[in-house]
Parts: structure tokens; sequence; C-alpha cells
């Protein structure tokens, strides 16, 4: 009843193309970008745009980029921190070494930066498949923590690797204040996303899920997998490298190799399954998920009264975490997008029978 | 690239390897004997992966999961051990960490396993990754998180060999000859179950194939149970080895990420394979830690095995002795 498309006929091309072809969809998706350009940022507080939005955002970019290659392209990678690495000490470096480069230019850069890494590292998979290419993935993280640790012209000379983010402005503007933060990276994630959905609905997409489903297949009906899959590479690097970026010098502002160690790889991972392989909104949904769950858990003790030390919390958290990692995979191993689904397939009929 | 070229490259890997190993000799940046132990401590760290390795692989086989918690079930039974023997006699506080290995694969395939069968094989190696946050954090909860030092009686001091043959002689730890002979045993001790007993056979059948395995009334879940507690054995074994060499904490469990490189050079599903891809991980990140390290900046112990590996896997891309597969539409 809420959900229904009945009387929504497409007359045209263009119209049966678009973007949202369902009304209820491009109401919504228009609703809510109004909501969250317009609105959120006069009602929100320090609090939530610092510790949860800011976040959320940038890890959702890099969830987006990891989905495009192990979601739509099948390509399991484990080296998503270090690609994120990549994008965040080249920002730095041409914040650093190149004067008066405009903002988002950098970050472009940077993700070029990280695709060229991407596609480098992407090489192997067209030999490599299924876990023998998620472990060897892992050579690109482990070899870039120690490149950034170690190599001195990568961090200017700074011990351990550690450097803080000059200030950030753009067109003139200062990106200081919280605000300010959100909605620059909220105008970054939402191009990107953009982006993200035509590419996986356009050829290109097609040649990565069919991939996806079966390499061989689809070399036999005219896919070239070299293309496909370092075009994956390429992408999801790029998108990863800003996501990078985004999260050295907007989020933290000062940083070391350890902000994109391997657990970071594991954390995008989780973010995309729980999420749901293959799927835009997946990523969002798995971001946020996890972004909030450890918020929720650090304060469950305090609710219920419990006094507990910070260890014990700590402990109990990641096993509450785990738990709820194999409970989420047992219940819905498709993902949260795909709750999301079966609820608008419900609310199609609701409350009608059939 | 057919299975000729694909031998010879093998071979021509293994040459290039025995080269890399030969050469700071040949090159005279050090004196024989040093390499020599360079090279012994290589070998003997290596069976120490390979022992890690043969956990994942005895999984993956019998399964077709790739377990991630080893390492944190190496973590869990060594912390258990330690914490039992405070109270208990070695002896017995070793049965009751095994219990508890048993214990922990008997709920992993209840509440895991079972209800994930038939799962693509990336959401159950995600699922084993909620294991091993699990277990991180229940084994700290009960245990406690500090440093323990694991004691089992093993001769610290090491031990010189050759005297007579080189001047200085030959520097070789003792703990860790003991660790290999250990590991050695535990191996002999494997591979005498999987080919004499019915169950090994059984856990051979499903290994090579599930639903034929089924078909023949072999009990899929009993046998699951059956191999997660060996990987648990393993990981005891393991866990009391490196336990007592870097003490009972909770950097142990990074050591799964050690074994990774160890089961692709190797082939996932191949015993002989871990241990010989141990060994090679073993000595070449030793020999270019300390031949090729002080050139780099150090601390290239961390990548060297993947690249290794991975540059191994561009000529075999199913390890060593990988089953080899064959792609049909």
């Amino acid at each position: 009843m809420i959900y229904r498309e009945a009387g929504q006929f497409k007359t045209t091309y263009a119209s049966d193309q678009q973007l949202f072809p369902i009304l209820q969809d491009r109401v919504f998706v228009i609703g809510f970008l109004v909501f969250a350009f317009g609105v959120m940022p006069f009602i929100g507080t320090e609090y939530l745009f610092r510790a949860i939005l800011v976040p959320f955002l940038i890890l959702s970019l890099a969830a987006l980029g990891l989905n495009i290659l192990v979601g739509y392209c099948g390509q399991v990678s484990l080296g998503t921190g270090g690609f994120m690495a990549i994008g965040a000490y080249a920002a730095y470096n041409l914040a650093v070494r190149v004067p008066d480069l405009n903002l988002i230019v950098i970050f472009l850069l940077a993700g070029a930066c990280s695709t060229v890494v991407g596609a480098l590292f992407g090489i192997p998979s067209l030999r490599i498949k299924g876990f023998y290419l998620a472990v060897a993935t892992l050579a690109a993280q482990f070899f870039i923590d120690w490149m950034f640790a170690r190599i001195k012209w990568f961090t200017h000379d700074s011990p351990s690797g550690n450097v803080s983010a000059p200030p950030l402005q753009v067109f003139g503007f200062p990106i200081e204040s919280p605000e300010a933060k959100y909605l620059f990276v909220l105008a970054f994630v939402c191009v990107f996303a953009l982006v993200a959905r035509n590419l996986a609905r356009g050829a290109i997409g097609r040649a990565w899920m069919a991939t996806r489903d079966m390499d061989v297949a689809a070399e036999v009906i005219g896919i070239r997998p070299m293309a496909a899959k370092l075009s994956a590479f390429a992408v999801s690097s790029f998108f990863v490298g800003v996501a990078g970026a985004l999260w050295a010098f907007v989020y933290l502002g000062s940083w070391e190799p350890l902000a994109f160690d391997v657990n970071r790889s594991f954390q995008l991972l989780f973010m995309i399954i729980i999420g749901g392989l293959g799927s835009i909104l997946g990523s969002f949904l798995g971001a946020a998920f996890i972004v909030v769950l450890p918020l929720v858990l650090n304060q469950v003790p305090g609710w219920l009264g419990v006094h507990m030390s910070t260890a014990t919390v700590s402990h109990v958290e990641a096993m509450v975490f785990g738990a709820l990692i194999v409970f989420f995979l047992i219940v819905e191993p498709r993902g949260l997008a795909r709750l999301w689904a079966i609820g608008k397939e419900k609310l199609r009929l609701w409350p009608f029978p059939h | 690239m057919n299975a000729a070229t694909s031998r010879n490259l093998t071979i021509a890997f293994f040459v290039l390897l025995t080269f890399g190993a030969l050469a700071p000799m040949a090159f005279g940046s050090a004196r024989f004997p040093q390499w020599l132990e360079v090279v012994i401590g290589g070998l003997m760290s290596g069976v120490l992966y390979a022992l890690v390795a043969i956990g994942l692989v005895l999984i993956f086989k019998a399964s077709g999961v790739f377990n991630f918690a080893q390492g944190a079930m190496v973590l869990f039974a060594a912390l258990t051990l330690v914490r039992v023997m405070e109270k208990l006699p070695f002896a017995l506080a070793l049965v009751v960490t095994l219990a508890a290995m048993v214990a922990l694969a008997w709920l992993v395939e209840r509440l895991v396993l079972r209800p994930l069968v038939n799962q693509e094989p990336i959401v159950l190696f995600m699922a084993t990754l909620g294991v091993a946050y699990f277990i991180d954090g229940f084994g700290q909860l009960v245990w406690g998180s500090d440093i323990y030092t694991l004691d089992i009686g093993m001769p610290k001091e090491p031990k010189i060999l050759l005297e007579g043959t080189f001047e200085g002689g030959i520097l070789v730890s003792t703990e860790d000859v003991i660790a290999a002979v250990m590991a050695g045993l535990l191996v002999a001790v494997l591979a005498l179950f999987f080919q004499k007993t019915g169950t090994g056979r059984a856990l051979r059948a499903v290994a090579d194939d599930h639903q034929a395995a089924q078909s023949i009334g072999i009990p899929l879940n009993r046998i699951w149970v059956i191999v997660w507690s060996v990987a648990g054995l393993v990981a005891l074994v393991s866990g009391v080895i490196w336990g007592s060499k870097l003490g009972v904490q909770f950097s142990l469990q990074l050591i799964a990420l050690k074994a990774l490189p160890v089961v692709i050079l190797g082939g996932f599903t191949s015993m002989p394979g871990a241990i010989i891809g141990g060994l090679i991980i073993g000595l070449g990140e030793k020999v270019s830690e300390v031949y090729l390290g002080p050139y780099l900046g150090g601390g290239i112990e961390n990548w060297f095995a993947y690249v290794l590996a991975l540059i191994f896997l561009l000529f075999r891309p199913e390890g060593l002795f990988g089953e080899r597969h064959i792609d049909r539409v």
C-alpha cells in the first residue's frame, strides 16, 4: 500500500533507466538528502558530528569502495587499510610539498595515487583466486604499513611516521567546526555514492558482476577478465584512497601508520558483509552498524548501573561484538540491505494479504 | 602456462631461494657459522609457523572453513593452561585445557558452523573472525590480560655445537630444538591418526568430498567437532611452545597472521605443504631480515613472507601442494 508502484508507467527510455525508477524511492532519497544537508547541521550536537556522523560517513565511503571490489567483482581484499594509508600519506605529501593546492584536488590526487598502487596489487588477481587472493592482498597491507613507518621521505622525516594535517580550507572557507567537517564529508560521500551507483549499473558494473558470478563463464561470453578485475581494483582503491585522505585530514587530524593497520581492513570487511555484499545501501548500513555498535556497547554497563573496569569493558565489548557478528551472519547472511529489501516487499502489500 | 613450465618455474624458484640463502656466504658478507646459525634459527621458527598452519589446514580440509580464529585459539589454550597450572600440576592442567578446547570445538560446531551450513566461504570466514573476537574477549575476561610466563621446564641456555669444526662453534637455542622435536612428534601422531584409525579415514573422506562422505554414512557434524578438537590440540601445542618462548600475552594471537603466508605457499589443502611452506617462510624471513634488512631499514620480517608467498603464487596459483583447480563453465 505505502510502497505501491502500480500506476507509475514508464513511457520513455529515460524514465525507465533513471536512478530511482520508483516514485517513493525518489521522494525518500530527496527528502533524506534535504534533511542531511539542510536540517542536520542545525540540530546536531558536536558529539554527534565528531564521534558518529563524520567517522560513519568516511568509513561508509571506504566500505563503498571495498564493496565495489568484493561485492560487485568478487575479489576478496584484506589490504583496504593499506590503500587508505596510501590515500592519507599521499594527501599529506601533496599538502606539504605543493603549497596552495586546492583541498579537493589534493584528495582526488591522493585517490589517484591509491588507484595506481591498488591496480598494481590487483595484478595477482589475474592468476590467484579466492582465499589465496585474500591472503595475498595482506602482502599489500603489511608492505604499506612498513613503508610508511620506515621510509622517511613519505613522512617528512617524522619519527614513527606520525604526521599532522595542515589547517583545512576550501575556496577560502575554513573547515574547522564540526558542522563544516560534516558537510564537507557529506558532499564527498554523496558524489561518490552517485558515481558508484552509476558505475555499478552500467556496462562496467555488469562486467564486474559477471566476473564475480563466474569468471570463466564471463570470459567465454566476451568479458575481458583483466580489464574487469583491474578496473575493479582501480576504482575501489580510488574510493578507499579518498576515504583514507578524509579519515586522516578531517577525522584524525594527526595520525601514524597504525591508524590504517590490518584491523581497519577487517573492520571494513565486516561492514560490507554485515551491510550486504554488492549493495550501495548495504555499505552505509554496515558502516553505521559498526560505528555505532561500540559506542552503544560502551554505554550499556552505565545504563545497567554495573561498574566494570576499563579492561573488563573492552573484553566484554569484544565478546559481544564477535557474538553479534556471528548472530547477524546466521540470521541474514546477505546483510542488512537484504532485510531492507524484504521490508520493502512487505510494505508493497501491507496491510492487504496479497 | 602448462604443467611443465609451472614445474620448471617452481624449480627455478627453489634455486633462487637457495641462492638467496647461500649468497651472503658466497659474497663473504658473513662468516659461515653465523650464516648457519641464521639458517637453523629460521628453520626452527619455520617449524613453529608450520604448527599453526597445520591447524588452519586441518579445518579447511574438513569443513572448507578458512579459520581465522586459529590464532585466538592458540592464545586461549595457552592462557587456560597457564592459569590452570597455578592450581594443578602440569599433566592435569594439560588434560583440563584439552577438555576446554574440545568444549570450544563443540560449541563452535553447534552455534556457528551448523546454522551456517551451505553458506558462501566468505561468510564462514567472517564468522570465524567473529569467533576470534569472542574467544579473545572471553579468554582475557576469564583468565586476565596480563603477561604470564609459561614454564614447563624447558632448558633456556643455548648449546654450542660443532666447536671442533668452526672457531667459536654454532649457537643453537635448546628451546627451539625441543620445540621442533615436539612439533615433529605432533605431526607424526597426526599422520598416524589420519592413516591408521577409522576416525582418521572418515576425516580424510570428508576432506575429499563432503557429499560422498555423507552419503556413505559419515556423520558430518561429529566429524567437524573432531576436526575442531584436533585443531584445538594443535593450538594447545603451539600455545605451549610459543607461550614458553615469548610469554603468554595478547600478541600471541598475531602469529596466526604469520601462518597465513605459510598456508597459501604450501597450499590450503595439504599438510606436508604446511610443513614445507613453514620451513621456507621461516628460513626466508630470517635470512632476509639478517642480510637484507639492514639495507632496507629493518623490520621487513612483517611483509617479506607475504611478498615471498605472493611471488610464488604467481607461478603456482594453488600453492606447492594444493589441489589443482579446474574451472568448468
